[in-house]
């Protein structure tokens, strides 16, 4: 069954077209790794999914419905999360402060108690403001912080930036976690030997233009590698 | 004992100005906008509750109560016409907005009021001429003592807001990143909506405690709005209990300037103003030229 679609979108910054006429599905239950150079638009993709980006052009729906028009925090509560590039945590909030802030009516699995059950490292750092993680913990609140409001569809921009390799294998540790329970999630990763492993589909994006879409198992490395970077244009 | 007196005045005249000014500060730690007409809304809240007093006869705290929801009404009202919309243009043009409404507010209470000097003194009960004379040179107002518990409650009841809410937590989370607040769910544009009309109505006491503390006339908003800005600079823009401190500061300068002579009164209180700004800003330049 169809969660998501995007239909021919367009996004803009000013004269820059970041997306060019984007066009995918993704169904319940899947995960779909979203790949691309520096600048191919995948944080726009997402935030403009998310609804934090007003698209020039096309649709995004969910459940066969536009929500072209809904606003950010209406998209959260019919079940989209993004946890953003760059975290975007709330410093001077606790990490408590941060996670019961984004607590949607949304009934589910998700809790303050559960979201510390996958991340032990933030049980003992409850109280900490957020400016005070390190990078690791700050990564995990962020991702803590999107299934607090029970989602349906995650989008998670570049978790593991900035981490360093151990914490990585963590954060990804709780993230098959969360996929194997069934979580809808597009995920955007720089690393493609990570991206390859989790995700069952990939779609990779080249100056704003999907150039190369399908399942990850049956996709060689090669391929992707040249459609990454743009080097002959794969049929 | 005349300065003991002195600083004592000053502390409840400065907590007077703290309740001007905290939402002053509300709003421009929430939204980064400077009210300009944060004082002006105060006096119209005194005029509002001038009014309720006219028509009905109750005391002017009873009338404020009544006026509450107006205020409320009011607040978001200011929100959805005017700061939202400039809010969106940039970083400039709400203070250009709020000057306007500023002088909007003024014409308005002139219109409606004529130029004439009101108060609420008279409709306050005892509480405007009760005092105790603690020593010979140390009296003590109820008036006074009212408004500095006052203002304690608001700051206080304004930090479990912020600390122990959920609307509190929406509110700080939208003051750091309003882009990320919405990807957690929250309507930033409501957040912002719901801390305007906090501010106006606190504004509103402000206006409560001018008209019955001394007089107001329909452009007494700008010498208020002054106080207020000086108290939330002092205090460190947009911190709470900075706001309260400063505007104690600001209150004590007052009175112990008066002291050297009347006139020198609100003086005292632009040097100590100025003198926080350079210390914070012109000590900045200093310590960047010498790092240079
Ligand atoms: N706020 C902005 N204003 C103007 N241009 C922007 C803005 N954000 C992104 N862009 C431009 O839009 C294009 C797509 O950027 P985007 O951030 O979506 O790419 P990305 O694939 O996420 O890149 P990265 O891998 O570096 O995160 C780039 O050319 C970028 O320079
Ligand atoms: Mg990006």
């Amino acid at each position: 069954m169809t969660l998501l679609a995007v239909e021919k979108l367009d996004c803009r910054y000013g004269l820059l077209q970041a997306v060019r006429g984007v066009s995918f599905e993704v169904g319940q239950g899947e995960t779909v790794a979203l790949i691309g150079a520096n600048g191919a638009g995948k944080t726009t993709l997402l935030r403009a999914i998310a609804g934090a980006h007003r698209p020039h052009g096309g649709r995004v729906l969910m459940d066969g419905a536009d929500i072209n028009s809904m606003p950010a925090h209406r998209r959260v509560s019919r079940g989209i999360a993004l946890v953003p590039e760059g975290r975007r945590l709330f410093g001077g909030l606790t990490v408590m402060e941060n996670l019961r802030v984004a607590a949607s009516r949304r009934p589910g699995r998700w809790s303050v108690d559960s979201v510390l059950e996958v991340f032990p490292m933030l049980q003992p750092r409850r109280r900490a403001l957020a400016a005070n993680l390190s990078g690791g913990e700050q990564q995990a609140v962020a991702i803590g912080r999107a299934l607090m409001s029970n989602p349906r569809l995650l989008l998670l921009d570049e978790v593991s930036l900035g981490l360093a390799p151990v914490v990585v294998d963590a954060v990804y540790r709780s993230l098959s976690g969360i996929i194997g329970e069934g979580a809808t999630v597009v995920l955007v990763e720089q690393d493609l030997t990570r991206a390859l492993e989790v995700a069952g589909r990939v779609i990779c994006l080249l100056e704003g233009r999907v150039v190369l879409e399908g399942r990850a198992a049956s996709l060689d490395r090669d391929r992707v590698v040249s459609a990454y970077f743009g080097l002959k244009r794969p049929a | 004992m005349t300065i003991l007196n002195a600083i004592l005045q000053g502390i409840f005249l400065g907590a007077f100005y703290a309740v001007l000014a905290c939402g002053l500060s509300i709003m421009f730690g929430v939204m980064r906008i400077i009210n300009l007409a944060h004082g002006d809304v105060a006096v119209l809240g005194a005029y509002i509750v001038l009014v309720i007093v006219d028509r009905t006869g109750v005391s002017a705290f009873v009338a404020f109560l009544i006026a509450l929801p107006v205020m409320v009404v009011l607040g978001y009202a200011l929100h959805f016409s005017v700061l939202e919309r400039s809010l969106r243009a940039g970083i400039l043009t709400p203070l250009l907005a709020t000057f306007g409404l500023s002088i909007v507010i003024q014409n308005l209470l002139q219109l409606a009021f004529s130029p004439d000097v009101h108060s609420l003194g008279g409709s306050a009960g005892a509480v405007t001429t009760s005092s105790w004379q603690v020593t010979g040179g140390l009296s003590v107002s109820a008036l006074g003592v009212l408004v500095l518990v006052t203002a304690v409650v608001v700051f206080g009841a304004l930090q479990l807001l912020l600390s122990n809410t959920r609307l509190g937590w929406m509110m700080r989370a939208t003051a750091e990143d309003a882009d990320a607040a919405e990807l957690v769910g929250i309507n930033s544009r409501a957040v912002y909506a719901s801390a305007t009309a906090l501010a106006v109505v606190i504004a509103a006491l402000g206006g409560l405690f001018l008209g019955i503390r001394s007089v107001f006339d329909p452009v007494s908003g700008p010498t208020q709005l002054i106080f207020a800005f000086e108290a939330v600079v002092i205090g460190g823009m947009g911190s709470l209990w900075g706001t309260l401190l400063g505007g104690i500061a600001l209150g004590i300068a007052q009175t112990l300037g008066a002291q050297i002579h009347p006139q020198f009164a609100v003086l005292a209180g632009h040097l100590l103003f100025l003198a926080v700004l350079v210390a914070r800003f012109g000590g900045a330049r200093v310590v960047l030229r010498t790092a240079r």
